[in-house]
């Protein structure tokens, strides 16, 4: 991404050519933009520099002035100013464009500087890559086949280190393959600040280890793992499961909390990996919290719904349809909408409110915020309503809940989980209207949208009296009390769009395609169907994927109405939030987002 | 195109009288009759194989009966028609040879997909795939076709080793452990 000029702008020259860039840009960075690549390691763009790996060394310049009367010297033969070159090579991490400055990453010192750094760095390095985890994107590999000397010089015996330290209950530690670059030091005191990771020992000793007692356990931990150049920090639950080289990437979009992070799945075959996150300077810089990495766990879980149920026994989309519109035909209906639908999807939610004449409602999902990547809104796209005209407040949420949020100024990010996630459930409510509703006899049949009613608040009672239509991915409650039960996909089985607390709106796609269903049965009943495919159904409207939901979208919703699917950028959209600003919304601070004062 | 019609010789009398033709082709046969056979009473008989044959791939132990394979998926990734297939999987950190740390856990050729390249073995970092001197392979079903990894053992067996590389590992990791 080149930045869009401004005054600030200072002409750096690498290897002959001229580049304009903002003054005090890395000059790794700089380099990157005209296409000179200066391998690193320690060097991470959204971290400090601490400058250990010498591997981006560089020969610098300045233009000479004459000391005294500061006018610039003029080489005769060029007739250009002259360049003062610095003898001996310099970081090219720690250094930022000044004017003029000039960096020569092509001489034959730099060549040389950079194969004795990788033959530094392999002297105790075990050569492991066929049992390595980061093979096919290790750093060292890459530099090795294009800096390295190709052959080996040493024939001393290498120093062994431990292989299997466990640092935590999601990262696992293999010392002798560790660079020392600092980068997982610096990533937990810095952006987790949770300081438990330093080095000990001396020399080709020197041990990267956690601080006695403490763990690498906090819900960012996993990051460590991304940025750890090397094979050196492996993630317990990726490790050895699969070679990265065979896994297709997705991008997509953690849908735990209103961050909207985003996210690339990794999946072969139609079976999820892992996944891990994507660069997007506006929401999530380079990182993500562990407990999204584990979300695509619930695409294979043992509750998954796969067959469509009318009045409990296996049907096909057409009768499961049919039969919620006969339920619905009585009137007194009321649609459950959801934060964590499309904002396709809510759309046609709403159409399908719209076509029956039914009251609206949307879950709220609100837990704590942990002021970096998950906030208290813990549904992904409550703003994708406000935008489609699903709902036009916020959904209440509970008082108690509410006392609760506003005194909570601790960071839950450096607090210890031994399971991803598992320190702050999200508290379900919004439902009290609808409740009010069923037991006065007005509603008779709610159509939920994967929203399980009795955990948001419906007693056993209220869903006895209601006939239920449950469109969603796992067996509940509700669906188990469901009258229509149509099982959809999730999040990594379709395309849509969130919108985030930003009011960013952001694309997710497909990465595997949805539960099939038992091979035994027919077709027309098996597997799960695209939540989109099933409202079109309901709302009797002829627009079931996503392209023909926003030729709809775009010239209904104002907000939407130069976009399409296509064009939105794979970092997202602002969306203009000013119609909404009065709202009372749950988030508090996180990375990159301060709340409307209100 | 002209159209060049030619005129069929007639046969002279001793090609009429079929003789010096019979004759040339018994003594061809007669020829033979006592030569050196070339054929081989297969399957009793068994040919001896070059060096370098390129058979059915197998997997290996080395001479500690050590599973080599460490389970790196390169031969899965080269093999052109994607005959392998490779479940990954760990050795318990009790085992004798924990610190390997990796060994598959399922290990699949199908061998109606096989070409017999051997770029399986080419690739091995672990010297633990090779196409060995089984050629005859036959089956009843597609399923007995799909070599498992008991019967890519099975085939394998066991070849020397000049590096023993893993043990050698092992030995530093002891050497190092009692000097630090
Ligand atoms: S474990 Fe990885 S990130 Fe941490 S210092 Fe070692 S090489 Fe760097
Ligand atoms: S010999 Fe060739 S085709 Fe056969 S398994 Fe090996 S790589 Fe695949
Ligand atoms: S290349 Fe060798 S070590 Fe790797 S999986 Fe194949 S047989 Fe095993
Ligand atoms: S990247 Fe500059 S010293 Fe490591």
């Amino acid at each position: 991404m080149i930045a869009p000029p401004k005054p600030d702008l200072v002409t750096v020259n690498i290897d002959g050519k001229d580049i304009a860039v903002p003054k005090g840009t890395n000059v790794i960075e700089a380099a990157r933009l005209i296409g000179v690549d200066v391998p690193h390691y320690c060097y991470h763009p959204k971290l400090t520099i601490s400058g250990n790996c010498r591997m981006c060394l560089i020969e610098m310049g300045n233009p000479a002035v004459d000391p005294a009367t500061k006018a610039p010297i003029m080489d005769p033969a060029t007739g250009k100013q002259k360049i003062n070159w610095i003898p001996r090579p310099q970081i090219g991490c720690a250094t930022n464009a000044s004017p003029g400055l000039h960096i020569r990453t092509n001489t034959p010192q730099i060549k040389d500087c950079r194969e004795g750094v990788m033959e530094f760095l392999l002297v105790n390095h075990p050569l492991d890559c066929p049992i390595c985890d980061q093979a096919g994107e290790c750093k060292l590999q890459e530099q090795a086949t294009g800096y390295g000397r190709g052959y080996s010089r040493f024939i001393e015996q290498k120093n062994v280190k431990p292989k299997r330290t466990q640092l935590g209950p999601r990262v696992m530690l293999d010392d002798e393959r560790c660079v020392l670059c600092s980068r997982c030091i610096r990533f937990s005191k810095e952006i987790a600040k949770d300081d438990v990771l330093g080095f000990i020992d001396r020399g080709s000793y020197s041990t990267l280890t956690c601080y006695p007692g403490k763990k690498l356990e906090n819900n960012y931990s996993l990051n460590t793992v991304d940025i750890c150049p090397v094979g050196a920090l492996t993630s317990t639950d990726f490790r050895f499961k699969m070679r990265v080289w065979f896994l297709k990437q997705t991008n997509s979009i953690d849908t735990e909390s209103s961050v909207g992070a985003n996210t690339v799945v990794w999946s072969r075959e139609g079976q999820i990996y892992r996944i891990t996150p994507r660069r997007n300077d506006d929401v999530n810089d380079t990182w993500m919290a562990d407990s999204g990495r584990e979300l695509y766990k619930q695409v294979r879980s043992a509750d998954r719904l796969t067959t469509i149920k009318v009045n409990g026994a296996d049907s096909a989309l057409d009768i499961a349809i049919n039969t919620a519109l006969q339920l619905a035909k009585d009137g007194g209906v009321a649609v459950v909408g959801s934060g964590r639908s499309s904002v396709e999807e809510q759309f046609l939610t709403k159409k399908l409110a719209d076509a029956l004449k039914a009251s609206t409602h949307l879950v709220s999902r609100v837990g704590q915020g942990d002021k970096l990547l998950i906030s208290a809104d813990r549904n992904p796209n409550v703003r994708g309503a406000l935008v489609v005209g699903l709902i036009s407040t916020m959904p209440e949420v509970g008082p108690a809940l509410r006392a609760g949020l506003s005194s909570s100024v601790h960071s839950l990010a450096s607090q210890p989980s031994t399971q991803a996630g598992s320190e702050s459930r999200p508290h379900l409510s919004g439902l009290t209207d609808l409740a009010a509703a069923i037991d006065a006899g007005q509603v008779k049949t709610v159509i939920s949208i994967g929203e399980d009613l009795a955990a948001a608040g419906l007693t056993a009672a209220q869903l006895g009296k209601i006939s239920i239509v449950y469109l969603g991915t796992h067996a509940n409650a509700t669906s188990a009390a469901a009258k229509v039960v149509i099982p959809t996909l999730s999040v990594f089985e379709k395309n849509g769009t969130f919108v985030n607390q930003q009011f960013r709106i952001q694309k997710f796609a497909k990465a595997v395609p949805g539960p099939a269903g038992l091979p035994a049965e027919a077709s027309a009943k098996a597997g799960a169907t695209d939540d989109l495919i099933v409202l079109a159904g309901l709302a009797n409207i002829a627009a079931s994927d996503v392209a023909a939901v926003w030729k709809l979208l775009a010239a209904e919703v104002p907000a939407l109405g130069t976009m399409s699917y296509a064009n939105i950028p794979e970092t997202g959209l602002l969306l203009d939030a000013t119609p909404f600003a009065a709202l009372p919304f749950a988030e508090g601070e996180t990375l990159h987002f301060k709340p409307a004062k209100s | 195109m002209a159209i060049v019609p030619l005129e069929r010789k007639p046969l002279t009398l001793a090609e009429r009288s079929y003789l010096p033709g019979i004759v040339g082709g018994l003594k061809t046969t007669l020829k033979h009759l006592f030569q050196p056979n070339v054929t081989m009473e297969y399957p009793e008989q068994r040919p001896a194989l070059p060096p370098g044959y390129r058979g059915a791939p197998t997997l290996v132990k080395d001479p500690h009966g050590r599973e080599k394979c460490v389970s790196c998926q390169l031969c899965e990734f080269v093999c052109p028609p994607k005959a392998i297939r490779i479940t990954p999987g760990e050795i318990p950190a009790d085992a004798p040879t924990a610190h390997v740390e990796k060994a598959p856990k399922e290990f699949e050729i199908d061998m109606l997909r096989c070409i017999y390249c051997g770029l399986c073995q080419e690739v091995c970092p672990e010297e633990a795939i090779w196409l060995q001197n089984q050629f005859s392979l036959t089956g009843y079903t597609r399923e007995e076709m799909v070599h498992n990894k008991q019967r890519l053992y099975e085939l394998g067996g066991t070849l020397p080793d000049p590096h023993l590389k893993w043990d050698k590992k092992l030995a530093a990791e002891v050497a190092g452990g009692a000097s630090h």
